[in-house]
């Protein structure tokens, strides 16, 4: 997969391959790892959930999070609410009705978590280095570094990562990288009782999410449909991806998220050209009139 | 549209914000922009979308007051640096001295606020252990990292009259720092995820950097004698100028992102902005030749330019907070690229 002729970039992105200037699939490679794992993640195949929480127990258990109090949000069986500093997986509870109109509902349910994106926001911005890329792919915030400045938080285009009011750091899922390390699958994955979480090497699994999406459409569920799963989107592909039974902001997710630094060289010459103003703008007050 | 008690369970508001609930039917959708919207004032069509429960898809900025504040008092320091030089070399040194104090203390009290604002303050160093372009704030710590001692010693020299050549230095090296140390907030800003945020990064640097330079006129109004204030009251004028120029294109350009800026806490901040500015441009006029006349003045169009930073922080956070702003672009963005399939 290293070398590719011209003649095979013109195919569909092979793994191991990124389109020019992006991290595209191998972003360990692109900050800096040369011999490394192969990039891992998670595929969350929503239309097996069975909204235990199951995943929220293990991931709280397995990363010492603390807990968020005990709070009824009046949403279905969602009192989670939302990912944060001290929620790492949350598990969303939509009731809507069924497609056949019988007045029958449908529950969708479904685990979100981070995206550990190949284009991350929260690291780009991290002006301390805390976040940072493992050699599995996936994005880390090391606490030891954090000083909690915040930026990160406001970067994030998924609203994942939160600052701990408790301890001021920013903190998120790690894709239980200590785990990782010694070959072990993350918590979450090995508490789900239904394999909506499945864990492994990104490639197999956008292979096994393709086709379950082709299944599903096959089944007559035409509303499947697979979520941060192309690595052309606006942050690279995700390393977290999902099948989803409806459209994503259903479930609290943006519908085409993009990395906001895509935009910085253009912020970074009209700032520059902001100053040249301002410098000018005091040549003029200075050099004309008599005072 | 939705039947059963269960199903419009949307945070208890369905509707009220435009947002239907997330197990919503199909028919709620958002009427696209300029077809049906012909005749009507409104800023932006009413949009209808799904979201979950009705809440943020993003997260609001954990930052507080500080960081407006310094918005204000970084960008009052930077163009008061870069005006001092001006005024340094063209033979002002009452306008020169006042300048570089204030900017030696605005920019104290900033770095104070920036430390305070962080979650954990005695970390503030590890902002030292990088330098990442990436980071629009790892290149403002290293941009205020050059410009405060060149600021500090410029006030220290031209307080003290000592070492005048070093001090000399310090002006024309802050002087020429000082636009970026007011335009990179811009920048730190505009690469976050918040929409009214991210969709100015456009005019946020010139509407930053005018505003800068309307505080800094506005100092030197209130710092000298009338006679002497000639530079700063043209500064003040370009600056308020580069601000209310920079202001109108963001309004026009943002489309839906520009609505946080005109509606809510941020849209009272920014109308009294506003007003102030152009208050205090006539005061300058009409009694700029009064001490007390020019006093008001400064004061005035300071409190212009901080209301303006507390204006653009407030609408960051106001588009955070609703889901509207992040939802409705992107899915109307998603179908224009890959109708559905």
């Amino acid at each position: 997969m290293r070398t590719t002729s011209s003649e095979t970039k013109t195919n569909q992105t092979e793994p191991g391959t990124a389109p020019a200037g992006r991290p595209g699939l191998d972003p360990a490679a692109a900050a800096g790892y040369s011999d490394h794992p192969p990039r891992m993640g998670f595929f969350t195949d929503t239309s097996v959930c069975i909204g235990c929480k199951a995943c929220e127990v293990a991931c709280k258990e397995w990363n010492n999070v603390p807990e968020d109090g005990l709070v009824l949000t009046g949403m279905s069986y969602d009192n989670t609410a939302d990912l944060t500093a001290s929620t790492w997986r949350h598990v969303a509870f939509i009731e809507q009705p069924a497609s056949d109109g019988d007045g029958d509902l449908r529950w969708l349910m479904a685990s979100n978590v981070c995206k550990h994106c190949s284009e991350a926001g929260c690291l780009d911005v991290c002006p301390t280095g805390a976040l940072m890329r493992t050699e599995f792919g996936t994005v880390v915030v090391q606490d030891d570094i954090c000083n909690g400045c915040g930026y990160c938080v406001s970067a994030c285009p998924f609203g994942v990562i939160g600052r701990s009011e408790t301890d001021g750091g920013a903190h998120k899922c790690t894709l239980c990288y200590d785990r990782l390390g010694d070959g072990l699958m993350p918590a979450c994955a090995k508490a789900c009782p239904t394999e909506s979480i499945q864990f492994g090497p990104l490639d197999e699994l956008r292979e096994r999410a393709q086709q379950r999406v082709d299944v599903l459409h096959a089944a007559g569920e035409s509303r499947a449909q697979l979520y941060g799963a192309d690595p052309a989107d606006g942050i690279g592909g995700a390393g977290a991806m999902f099948l989803l039974l409806d459209d994503p902001e259903v479930y609290g997710l943006p519908p085409d998220p993009v990395v906001t630094t895509r935009d910085l060289p253009r912020m970074w010459r009209l700032a520059a050209t902001a100053a040249g103003s301002l410098l000018a703008a005091a040549v003029v007050a200075c050099a004309t009139g008599r005072q | 549209m939705c039947d059963g008690p269960a199903v419009t369970a949307d945070g208890g508001r369905p509707g009220a914000d435009g947002s239907q609930p997330g197990g919503g039917d199909r028919h709620g959708r958002k009427q696209r922009g300029g077809r049906q919207r012909s005749g009507e004032k409104q800023l932006v069509p009413e949009a209808t979308f799904r979201s979950y429960y009705g809440r943020p898809v993003i997260k609001e900025t954990v930052w507080g007051p500080d960081i407006p504040s310094y918005l204000f008092l970084g960008g009052l320091a930077g163009a008061s640096s870069t005006l001092a030089a001006g005024a340094h070399l063209t033979g002002r040194p009452e306008l020169a001295r006042a300048l570089k104090c204030g900017a030696a203390g605005a920019i104290s009290l900033s770095m104070a606020a920036l430390v305070h604002d962080l979650g954990r303050p005695t970390r503030f160093v590890n902002m030292l252990r990088v330098l990442k372009v990436t980071s629009p704030m790892s290149v403002g710590t290293w941009i205020l990292s050059g410009y405060t001692p060149l600021a500090l010693t410029a006030a220290a020299s031209a307080v003290t009259r000592k070492l005048p050549k070093a001090g000399q230095a310090a002006t024309i090296a802050a002087g020429l720092l000082g636009p970026a140390v007011a335009s990179y907030t811009a920048v730190l800003l505009g690469d976050t995820a918040a929409p009214a945020w991210h969709e100015a990064h456009r005019e946020l640097p010139f509407l930053f950097a005018g505003s800068a330079a309307t505080a800094a006129g506005g100092l030197g109004m209130l710092a000298v004698r009338p006679g002497r204030a000639g530079q700063a009251i043209r500064f003040a004028v370009l600056g308020a100028a580069g601000e209310i120029a920079a202001k109108s294109l963001l309004l026009q350009r943002l489309g839906p992102a520009a609505e946080p800026y005109q509606t809510g806490r941020a849209g009272q901040l920014m109308d009294i902005s506003e007003v102030l500015t152009s208050t205090g441009l006539a005061v300058a006029v009409l009694a700029g030749r009064s001490r007390a006349g020019a006093a008001l003045a400064g004061l005035t169009l300071m409190a212009a330019s901080a209301l303006t930073r507390f204006g653009v922080f407030e609408a960051g956070r106001a588009s955070a907070r609703d889901p509207k702003y992040t939802i409705v672009p992107q899915r109307e963005r998603r179908q224009d690229v890959s109708p559905e399939s």
